[in-house]
């Protein structure tokens, strides 16, 4: 029983851990000098197909990334770990484009490579936090959504068995195929490259970063086809052009401002016995506490 | 026509704290706008239900009964809410940032096609202009969220389309009633001409939720533990000095992560939000994400070796030293004040 995957996965800049080069001078950050890295949780969705792929055997794992040209970048990481195959969704017009036109544009790219039996995608991005986009591609291809996936368990007669993660606890839940299935963080981590797969291809590269290659690499190209990685254009996928970017957003920013640290007039103690004992005092005296 | 809906959500058979926060909250934005407040309540056995929302000045109750809407599955609350906004035809449309929000609200925005903002922290009305049109317009709801990691700021708007949609983050919004004696009318929705059977297609089979047992959002007093306090066993003071002056241990990201405290204890961007009389802040440095959860807590004591510490900047008492010795000098002469 061979199934066809597709992965959802974003390159984000890494907000995780804001560095002091990544500061600027006046205490904001600088984007650009963040490191672009795949969406930790994307990470913990490739892994779930990468396993699905070891169980049942024909099974093909796609990676579907919408992004700049240098997005290729995860689509490699991803064939090193074990996917088969990426595509790079890319096009000016869909610059600016929010939750709702990005979900737009890529259930389109999925319907073109259809047909499908999952589509797994991480719970957010970490540059957004919105868990918005793998409900909306949801909704947009006309399937079942299952999010917070912490394991899918098996899948059998076209069904199938996932244990998701939620606040206070599990739940377990089974749904025909095609599904949507987002995975939560505490699912477990993928798995590192794998040396061959590196080999392998580590020369692959997209339609336009081919453009800037020697000659050499082309008949490289030419003669391995599987290093091309393909790239799929607003018209590839027939978008309406008012539905993406700028114009197919009803969301609109409307100011961004740095987070400043509030100032407070802050009393300054010592350890020392006198200053605490004066301290729990005050504090018993203006009946904060007691 | 043009009200404010908020989801209510169903937690052990009440309405979910995070939905009455939302509603005190809507029922502001609808006196400023002038305009009704109404709840959607998806579930099962809900009888007496609306009692427990009119105090928040719900003036109408739209009731899905049904064995089969507890526990929540995505595909039925979304058809029942989608169809309800179509024909209502509400403004402004409200869901807590929780697991279930953030799961019904983009699939509910996908399928009218409108806005949403996930997450926010804070909500208010104002005016926008297009940039590119100039085109004016009031009275918009302004979505209020932290991004990129918490290290800013974004408002969001949705000019154009309706309702303007968003999750709002568990314990950002006061719960308040508005008052004991107001009363709404409840809708019944004849649940059956809602669905198809192809909204069930999601089966649970098991399920293993927690009863909630922390409840640190409504604790008057909140003893934080960061990476600082160095240990498990070093947030054990942290307990007892709590425990004796009627508060909650609270913990940092870096000491859940540490394994120092539960996730529930976690407080910031990532965790509750909170804001008590009084918060104690025992080594934590109070980085941006954690400062979010906390910094409208009426009194802050940090208590830090370090004191260039950024939480310092917002404390209104800031003790420089070791919090190893610090706590149990707190512990003692709170004793000996006390008596
Ligand atoms: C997207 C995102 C979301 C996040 N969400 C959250 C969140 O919800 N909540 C949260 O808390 N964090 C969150 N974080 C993490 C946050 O950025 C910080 O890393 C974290 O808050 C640091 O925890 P801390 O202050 O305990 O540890 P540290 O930053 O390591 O600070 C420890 C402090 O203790 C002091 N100290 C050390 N030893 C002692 C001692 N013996 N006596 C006295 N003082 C001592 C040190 O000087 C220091 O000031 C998030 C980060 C990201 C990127």
């Amino acid at each position: 029983m061979g199934l066809r995957i597709i992965v959802l996965a974003k390159q984000v800049p890494d907000t995780r851990n804001v560095g002091k080069d990544a500061m600027k001078e006046d205490g904001t950050v600088n984007r650009g000098a963040l490191p672009a890295i795949f969406n930790p949780e994307d990470l913990n969705a490739l892994e779930q197909a990468l396993r699905l792929k070891e169980k049942y055997a024909g099974t093909e794992v796609i990676l579907l990334t919408m992004g700049p040209t240098r997005a290729s970048e995860i689509i490699r990481e991803a064939l090193y770990r074990g996917a088969d195959k990426g595509y790079l969704l890319t096009d000016r017009k869909f610059a600016g484009s929010d939750t709702l036109a990005t979900s737009y544009a890529i259930s389109l790219a999925i319907k073109k490579l259809a047909p499908y039996d999952l589509v797994i995608s991480g719970r957010q991005a970490i540059d957004g936090d919105t868990a918005q986009v793998g409900p909306q591609t949801a909704e947009k291809l006309e399937i079942g959504q299952v999010t917070y996936a912490e394991e899918i368990l098996g899948i059998e007669n076209n069904k199938i068995t996932i244990k998701r993660r939620l606040e206070r606890g599990i739940e377990v839940v089974s749904s025909p195929l095609p599904l949507l299935v987002t995975v939560h963080g505490s699912a477990p981590a993928c798995r590192t490259r794998n040396s061959k797969l590196f080999m392998k291809y580590k020369h692959s590269k997209t339609v336009t970063e081919l453009q800037e290659a020697t000659e050499d690499y082309i008949k490289l190209q030419k003669d391995r086809p599987y290093l091309t990685i393909e790239e799929l254009s607003a018209a590839d996928i027939n978008v309406d052009s008012e539905m993406v970017g700028l114009s197919g957003s009803p969301t609109k920013v409307k100011k961004i401002e740095n987070v400043v640290l509030a100032h407070k007039e802050s009393k300054i103690l010592s350890d020392q016995d006198k200053d605490i004992e004066n301290l729990m005092k005050e504090l018993i005296d203006n009946h904060i506490i007691g | 026509m043009n009200n404010i809906f908020v989801y209510c959500e169903i937690d052990e058979g009440a309405v979910a704290d995070v939905s009455l926060e939302l509603l005190s909250k809507g029922k502001k934005l609808a006196t400023e706008l002038n305009c009704k407040l109404e709840a959607i309540v998806i579930g099962s056995k809900l009888d007496n239900i609306e009692k427990s929302l009119y105090p928040y000045g719900v003036d109408i109750v739209h009731k899905a009964d049904d064995t089969r809407l507890y526990p929540y599955t995505t595909l039925p609350h979304c058809s029942i809410i989608t169809r309800i906004f179509k024909e209502e035809k509400p403004q402004i449309a409200l869901f807590g940032a929780t697991s279930i929000g953030r799961d019904l609200a983009p699939r509910i925005a996908s399928s009218l096609r409108c806005g949403l903002t996930a997450d926010c922290t804070n909500l208010v009305i104002g005016e926008y202009t297009e940039n590119k049109t100039g085109k004016e317009y009031k009275d918009l709801l302004y979505q209020i969220r932290p991004a990129f990691g918490g290290s800013i700021i974004a408002t969001i708007v949705n000019p154009e389309t309706r309702p303007q949609l968003a999750t709002v983050r568990e314990g950002v919004m006061k719960n308040e009633i508005f008052s004991n004696s107001y009363k709404g009318e409840v809708r019944n929705i004849k649940v059956a001409s809602y669905l198809k059977d192809s909204d069930f297609i999601v089966k649970i089979i098991d399920r293993q939720i927690e009863a909630k047992k922390i409840n640190i959002k409504s604790a008057p007093i909140i003893v934080a533990g960061g990476y600082g306090m160095g240990s498990k066993s070093g947030f054990n003071k942290l307990f007892e000095l709590a425990s004796l002056i009627g508060g909650e241990v609270g913990a940092s990201r870096a000491a859940v992560d540490a394994g120092f405290a539960e996730h529930e204890r976690q407080i910031g961007q990532t965790g509750v939000t909170v804001r008590p009389k009084l918060y104690i802040a025992a080594g934590i440095s109070g980085a941006v994400q954690h400062r979010a959860g906390m910094d409208q807590s009426a009194q802050i004591i940090s208590i830090s070796n370090d004191p260039k510490a950024p939480i310092n900047s917002i404390a209104d008492y800031v003790i420089i030293g070791d919090v190893n010795d610090i706590i149990p000098k707190m512990i003692k002469y709170y004793k000996e004040k006390s008596k």
